[in-house]
């Protein structure tokens, strides 16, 4: 079976080959056929693979498909390299991205580009098996960039928009920086080691450096400039929201199965590094601690449905920053598979949402369609369970809950990381119940036009059992003591000791977790259900509303860059619009043309002429002959 | 036989090159720039006669049967050239046929 690893990320690749080569010309049932069948099938190697790797628990597959280049020593192969790490991502990236894929198949149905879209699609679940497959960092960055080229290439999607176009843009660039950060991490590691084999790297870290070693701080924090870029984390955030301009499928598998999980990857990845340098740990968490508040209050405000759904991707891949910050791996990678789960269904419900009333994706002309839309608002109101993490029924509980209770009992705790995750917690069962009450309660406002069909119901009702038991793998010890996660894990990610004298609060802690997420939604609850004139006292208050525009702009981020940097760039580049060194260039094809100008004016087309310059040149020719 | 200086031959020869070559350059009309072509091959085919008659070798004379071949050639290709040119210009003046002005 294991011979098989190469068709996971082989099938998505050949599907959009397919795809672009022959899309346009084929029919569409062909066109679905291969779009969704590509990545169904490698799902279904994922899973007689993943049986099998859980039957032997060997400690990895490896396989070499071929030697990728050698140059002076350094030969990276394209070979794949599985173990339980792997194991989780390809199970997600494949399984979600398979119900994704199901569903656009409806939401995209009239869409004159649908191979492109398929084509796209299959391009990016390729890329990202190649990323988190991949047995060295070479391999990995392609996988990288290819994630990166399919994120510009899908937010563009429907690039006669110039606002799309732009999005697309800005995505690239932005994760671009991080990128060049990671690149120049990856450079010093060949440097250190000789190779960029990952197994190597990690083994021989800690024979090379100590802990601290300047050289592994620096690395360290050049490969978590690449995961802030590409997962949308402080300061590089700004891309993401926008990013909802594409098609609403694009959003949920950028969101909860590709792209910005790549960093959370890549952390838990080179973890040996990490450990080796406890600064870069600390700033991962702080990063993480401050992402979350910000993006959580950012969400609180935004009236565009995906907008609130995108600053709470960012508010919780804080958290699994978080997690990874304090060392607690297994629980990252937990709160990774569960946020997959429930965020891809609040997108996709959302975009049936979108689908059924025309395109409409402000909150405030939605309401009342918790009659219109049934199966959507149940499955709606289980991803918000799970994402607000509501105690005992949800699975988002059960992995928020320890990421919490790891800050404060963990060996690296810390109170105030904690309370800025409860604190969290708050806001995001607040603005993810605002987003239900605003959305499926009150009057109806928008005639409801598409129901959607089998193709949209079924992921959503699939998505929706995993947001619900997908927490009852990994319980808390008070509580059931399931460990099946930790333990698939604990081989390749180093379990996190607990504190012993802490495990007696620990359900003190659970039922305050419990109590913030209720209270949450409670005031959720009042303000946008029960008493609407708190609302309106709260718009009539000039600082809530300073506040609230503040908040609205994502905390001004993006007038800051826009001032800081994009402003006097462009200001150079017009500046020096004829480029300084370009002139030297300029000079000498004027200089050519001032010659080629005075030449021509030689050739008059008259044979007398010519004859009076044969005589003038022989009779020189004679003088000079003759006198020398 | 009286000899001719050879001076006088070559200086004949000079003359009638000299007469041939001005006449090429500012002639216009094909036909008599051809005429003043023919003139400049004759006075070079005198030089060469008498050049060989001082030495008294038979050098001279060859080369001006060369010469007379080449000119009758070149005459041939040169009235067909001048045929066509007046067929697509309606005008024999070199001047008109200027196309290749840079």
């Amino acid at each position: 079976m294991a011979e098989l690893l190469w068709l996971i990320p082989a099938l998505p690749f050949a599907g959009a080959l397919l795809l672009v080569l022959l899309g346009s010309r084929l029919p569409r049932a062909l066109v679905t056929t291969i779009g969704v069948g590509s990545v169904g099938i490698s799902a279904a190697v994922t899973l007689l693979l993943g049986i099998e790797y859980l039957s032997e628990s060997p400690a990895f597959y490896h396989q070499v498909v071929w030697n990728w280049f050698n140059v002076a020593g350094f030969s990276p192969s394209v070979a794949f390299h599985l173990d339980a790490l792997s194991m989780v991502f390809i199970f997600v990236i494949t399984f979600v991205g398979f119900l994704i894929h199901v569903y656009s198949t409806e939401y995209m149905a009239h869409d004159p580009d649908y191979a492109r879209f398929f084509a796209c699609m299959n391009l990016f679940v390729g890329s990202m098996l190649v990323l988190v497959m991949a047995d060295n960092l070479l391999l990995l960055y392609l996988g990288w960039e290819g994630v990166g080229l399919c994120s510009y290439l899908l937010i563009g999607f429907w690039y006669k928009e110039k606002a799309n176009g732009y999005a697309a843009r800005k995505a690239f660039i932005i994760t671009r920086v991080g990128d060049t950060a990671m690149a120049i991490g990856l450079f010093m590691l060949f440097q250190t080691f000789g190779t960029l084999h990952i197994q190597t790297i990690s083994t021989e870290a800690v024979q090379v450096w100590d802990t601290d070693a300047r050289m592994a701080v620096i690395i360290a924090f050049l490969l978590l400039g690449g995961a802030v870029g590409k997962s949308g984390q402080l300061p590089l955030q700004t891309w993401l929201p926008d990013a909802m301009a594409g098609p609403t499928p694009v959003s949920a598998l950028i969101h909860a199965a590709t792209m910005v999980t790549a960093g959370v990857y890549l952390i838990a990845r080179m973890h040996v590094i990490f450990e080796l340098a406890p600064g870069a740990m600390m700033a991962v968490a702080v990063i993480g601690a401050i992402t979350l508040l910000l993006a959580g209050c950012a969400a609180l405000t935004q009236y565009d449905l995906k907008r609130v759904l995108a600053y709470s991707t960012i508010s919780q891949i804080g958290y699994m920053f978080l997690a990874l910050g304090v060392g607690a791996w297994s629980a990252g990678v937990f709160h990774f598979m569960i946020h997959a789960f429930f965020k891809a269904l609040l997108f996709l419900c959302a975009g049936a949402i979108i689908l059924a009333l025309h395109h409409e994706q402000d909150m405030r002309r939605m309401g009342g369609l918790q009659k219109k839309l049934p199966i959507v608002f149940w499955t709606f109101l289980i991803g918000a369970a799970s994402l607000a993490a509501v105690p005992l029924v949800s699975a988002g509980f059960y992995s928020k809950d320890q990421i919490l209770w790891l800050q404060l009992a963990g060996e690296n705790g810390n109170i105030w990381l904690y309370l800025a995750g409860l604190l969290g917690a708050f806001i995001t069962s607040i603005y993810t119940f605002r987003m239900v009450f605003l959305t499926f309660y009150g009057e109806s406002k928008t005639h409801v036009g598409h129901q959607p069909t089998m193709a949209i119901k079924l992921p959503l009702i699939i998505l929706a059992v995993l947001s619900l038991v997908g927490g009852f793998i990994e319980l808390p010890h008070n509580f059931g003591h399931v460990v099946l996660f930790s333990d698939f894990l604990s081989p390749i990610l180093p379990t996190i000791s607990v504190v012993p004298d802490f495990n007696r609060y620990e359900w003190m802690l659970q039922l305050l977790a419990a109590v913030v997420s209720l209270s949450g939604i409670f005031i959720a609850y009042l303000i946008y259900l029960k008493k609407p004139d708190l609302r309106a006292s709260l718009h009539r208050s000039e600082t809530a509303m300073a506040v609230h525009r503040f908040w609205h702009s994502g905390w001004g981020f993006d007038k800051l860059y826009d001032t800081l940097l994009v402003r006097p760039y462009v200001f150079l580049a017009k500046v020096n619009k004829d480029d300084v060194i370009d002139s030297f260039y300029t000079f000498l094809t004027r200089l050519a043309e001032a010659f080629h100008d005075l030449f021509s004016d030689s050739q008059t087309g008259l044979v007398r002429n010519y004859v009076m310059g044969i005589v003038v040149g022989a009779i020189m020719i004679l003088t000079i002959t003759i006198f020398l | 036989m009286s000899s001719i200086p050879m001076e006088a031959g070559l200086l004949l020869a000079g003359i009638l090159f000299v007469i041939g070559m001005v006449s090429v350059m500012i002639r216009r009309n094909v036909i008599f720039m051809l005429i003043s072509v023919e003139i400049m091959l004759n006075a070079a085919g005198l030089a060469f006669i008498v050049a060989g008659s001082h030495w008294a070798q038979p050098d001279g004379q060859i080369m001006f049967i060369f010469i007379l071949t080449m000119a009758a050639a070149e005459v041939s290709v040169g009235l067909a050239l001048i045929l066509q040119l007046y067929h697509h210009l309606k005008t024999l003046d070199s001047d008109a046929a200027n196309f290749m002005k840079g």
